[in-house]
């Protein structure tokens, strides 16, 4: 982990980042002035509900949103330059897999299904390096296949994709997006379908990564054990905006937001066998429509009135920690804390 | 507990893909028992024959050798058209890729409702599309979505959009193949307590396969763990947790991250080398070494875990 600079410079930093889609003639609003910064080095997780936009706004960072959407408004600045202009796929390119590296959430999308894997990475490899001879370039990728846990890289070179695991698929995935050595990676919920030994290498992998390369990793993921173990910093999401950012620490052990509350309150670990799980109740807000005040308040027991007429403001609480809720304001209530927030701060939050 | 009832019994399945040089068991003599009603959970390595055995019980793989039984009836190998219509509708998968395994070029409404087209056991159009709708609804998702297509949605929709296709076909049993895993916390206890629920109100029985260790905690009655095509150990649940005797299920627990960044701090892994084991001079067998705490091991080992779990049992 690395100790978080606040006087540097970001890396990249996304200011009031307005992203719609096309469906059928109606737009869809996905993400609603999102605002975050990605300091060098650092490792980022990005957490909250399905559907609340993570991939849509870093795939807007690598000029990989489907073609029904578009950034409406707000800007990108990767190294000075507000990439959010860029309007041809060439621009792109300079940037994509050599600067910002993406590893998908399913790995059956991002692999070729009539190519065998071996060529596959070495593709990639090649498009990045110039090796002397084939022979050499074999020998690199069968070298990356083991470093991302493959056994027996020559046999599964000539392999094609239908004939690995859905865990092995990923490993692959990874091999291709840290072939490229890019600055930034994006890891959209990268270890979702590996087991937990092989997740546990993967992390360990793309930790040594960072370490020697100096990357700065972005981690996309539902599993909040990956989360506490790789994160820094956490941004939560909510209905295409961020609506809490703080370190590791600040979001599980100090939630503020009523979201992230009530994630945190959702956890199987929190549960007890047979008896239900506490669990959000009603759906996430229609984005074909203008959201009113605070897009959490319906589905929050504890919505304060102000809720639902405006538009809370983001307010910091600590150099390193903001949320967006009226509850920040000096004229709210005291809102009780959920018991099992109260449970995973008592029990886990003062171990040290 | 011993007059429950099995639903399904896996007895020594094999699966060979390919075949003479190039043949590769990805399944090894697998055996056991769901009883109705429970919820079994099916954990291993990535690669290690999970999704295999699910496709297996549906028909998909077709079985090397052994045989499986549903509701007292023979189901693997040749079969009658009655019956298999009958395994098309009591037994439903949930596939792991939510990305490849949905029609892209349907949409949601047909897509959830194509079991129901095949079966024909609804009234009307109007019957139908309110099945479709209810079940759209149980999975958090709203009943408009039935006109979009798949790629029009998240990771997380298009998973709960497979469940809800299979909960239309009202089945006995359910293979969920990582059903959860693209799901995000607040959801996926959703769906765990609409598991729960229909398991308490319809006697449905699963059959679990998750590589989050926490979820398989908190769900599953027993669960079995797999390594290289090969059950390694079986029990039930919190008898797993607690006493966990194989190399790799220790391994396994021990590579669990926990939602506490304090605790991920010191976090060591058990590392588990196969070659371990000396099977090579005395071949594994799988004994019951406690009451329902199945086992692969030889006799040293078996001596071993015996000396563990009393060492455990004086522990506590
Ligand atoms: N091509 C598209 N056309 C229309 N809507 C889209 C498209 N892609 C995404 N969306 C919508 O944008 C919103 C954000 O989607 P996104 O994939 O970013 O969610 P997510 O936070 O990554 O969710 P998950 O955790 O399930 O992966 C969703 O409501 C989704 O339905
Ligand atoms: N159609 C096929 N042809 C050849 N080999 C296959 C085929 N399907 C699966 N395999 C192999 O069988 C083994 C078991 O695969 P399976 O998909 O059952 O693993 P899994 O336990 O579900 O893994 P994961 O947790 O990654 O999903 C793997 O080595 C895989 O490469
Ligand atoms: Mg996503
Ligand atoms: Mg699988």
């Amino acid at each position: 982990m690395t100790s978080i600079n606040r006087t540097r410079e970001p890396i990249l930093k996304l200011k009031d980042l307005v992203i719609k889609f096309n469906l059928r003639g109606k737009t869809l609003t996905a993400i609603r002035s999102a605002s975050l910064e990605l300091y060098k080095g650092e490792s980022l997780a990005i957490v909250g509900e399905s559907g609340s936009g993570k991939s849509v706004l870093t795939k807007s960072c690598m000029g990989l949103l489907d073609a029904n959407g578009w950034i409406d408004s707000g800007e990108i600045i990767y190294k000075g330059y507000d990439m959010s202009t860029y309007k041809v796929e060439k621009d792109w390119l300079k940037i994509r897999g050599k600067e910002i590296a993406m590893v998908f959430q399913d790995p059956m999308t991002s692999l070729n299904p009539l190519k065998t894997i071996g060529k596959q990475v070495q593709e990639t490899l090649e498009l990045h390096q110039k090796y002397l001879n084939k022979g050499d370039a074999k020998t690199a990728t069968y070298d990356l296949l083991t470093s991302v846990g493959i056994d027996n890289p020559e046999k599964r070179y000539k392999q094609y994709p239908h004939e690995f695991s859905g865990g092995m698929r990923q490993r692959i995935v990874i091999a291709i997006a840290v072939a490229c050595r890019p600055e930034i990676l994006i890891c959209d919920e990268p270890t979702t379908a590996l087991d937990v030994t092989i997740q546990a290498q993967i992390i360990e992998l793309l930790e040594s990564l960072q370490r020697v390369y100096d990357l700065t990793i972005i981690y996309i993921t539902h599993d909040l054990g990956v989360v506490a173990h790789v994160a820094d910093r956490v941004a939560v999401m909510y209905a295409g905006e961020i609506v809490e950012v703080g370190t590791a620490d600040e979001i599980f052990y100090e939630p503020i937001h009523p979201y992230t509350n009530a994630l945190l309150s959702s956890l199987p670990q929190l549960g007890v066998k047979g008896e239900v799980l506490s669990a959000i109740k009603g759906t996430p807000p229609n984005l074909f429509k203008t959201i009113k005040g605070d897009a959490f308040a319906p589905r929050n027991p504890n919505a304060l009135k102000v809720d639902f007429l405006h538009e809370p403001p983001m307010v910091q609480v600590s150099p390193t920690h903001k949320a967006k809720t009226w509850l920040l304001d000096p004229r709210a209530p005291k809102v009780p804390i959920s018991e099992n927030v109260i449970r995973l701060k008592n029990e886990w939050g003062s171990s040290e | 507990m011993s007059e429950r009832k099995k639903l399904l019994e896996v007895k020594n399945i094999s699966v060979v893909f390919g075949s003479r040089k190039k043949a590769f068991t990805a399944v090894d003599d697998v055996s056991f028992d769901i009883y109705e009603g429970e919820t079994f959970g099916l954990v291993g390595e990535s690669g290690s024959g999970k999704t295999t055995i699910g496709r297996a019980i549906i028909r998909i793989n077709a079985i090397t050798s052994g045989e499986i039984i549903f509701e007292d009836e023979r189901i693997s190998g040749k079969i009658d058209k009655k019956k298999d219509k009958k395994v098309v509708q009591d037994i439903q998968m949930i596939f792991q890729d939510p990305m490849s395994s949905l029609n892209e070029r349907a949409k949601v409404d047909y897509i959830v409702s194509e079991g129901l087209y095949n079966l024909k056991n609804y009234a009307n159009d109007a019957e139908r599309k309110k099945i479709v709708d209810e079940a759209l609804l149980e999975v958090g998702l709203l009943p408009e979505f039935s006109s979009r297509f798949p790629h029009e949605f998240s990771g997380g929709q298009r998973q709960r959009i497979g469940i809800a296709r299979s909960l239309v076909m009202q089945p006995k049993f359910i293979i969920a193949d990582e059903p959860i895993s693209a799901l995000d916390v607040s959801i996926r206890a959703q769906v765990l307590n609409l598991m729960n629920r229909l398991k308490k109100d319809l006697g449905l029985t699963y059959l679990f396969i998750a590589h989050d260790l926490s979820i398989v905690r908190f769900i599953t009655d027993r669960v079995g763990v797999i390594h290289k095509g090969r059950l390694v150990e079986l029990a039930e649940t919190e008898e797993l947790y607690n006493n966990p005797l194989h190399p790799y299920t220790r391994s396994l627990l021990s590579a669990i991250p926990m939602p506490n960044p304090n605790y991920e701090k010191s976090r060591k892994v058990i590392f588990y080398d196969p070659d371990q084991h000396h099977y090579d001079i005395e071949a594994p067998k799988w004994v019951e070494i406690k009451k329902g705490h199945f086992i692969l091991a030889n006799q040293p080992e078996i001596d071993t875990y015996k000396t563990m779990l009393e060492s455990n049992i004086k522990g506590e």
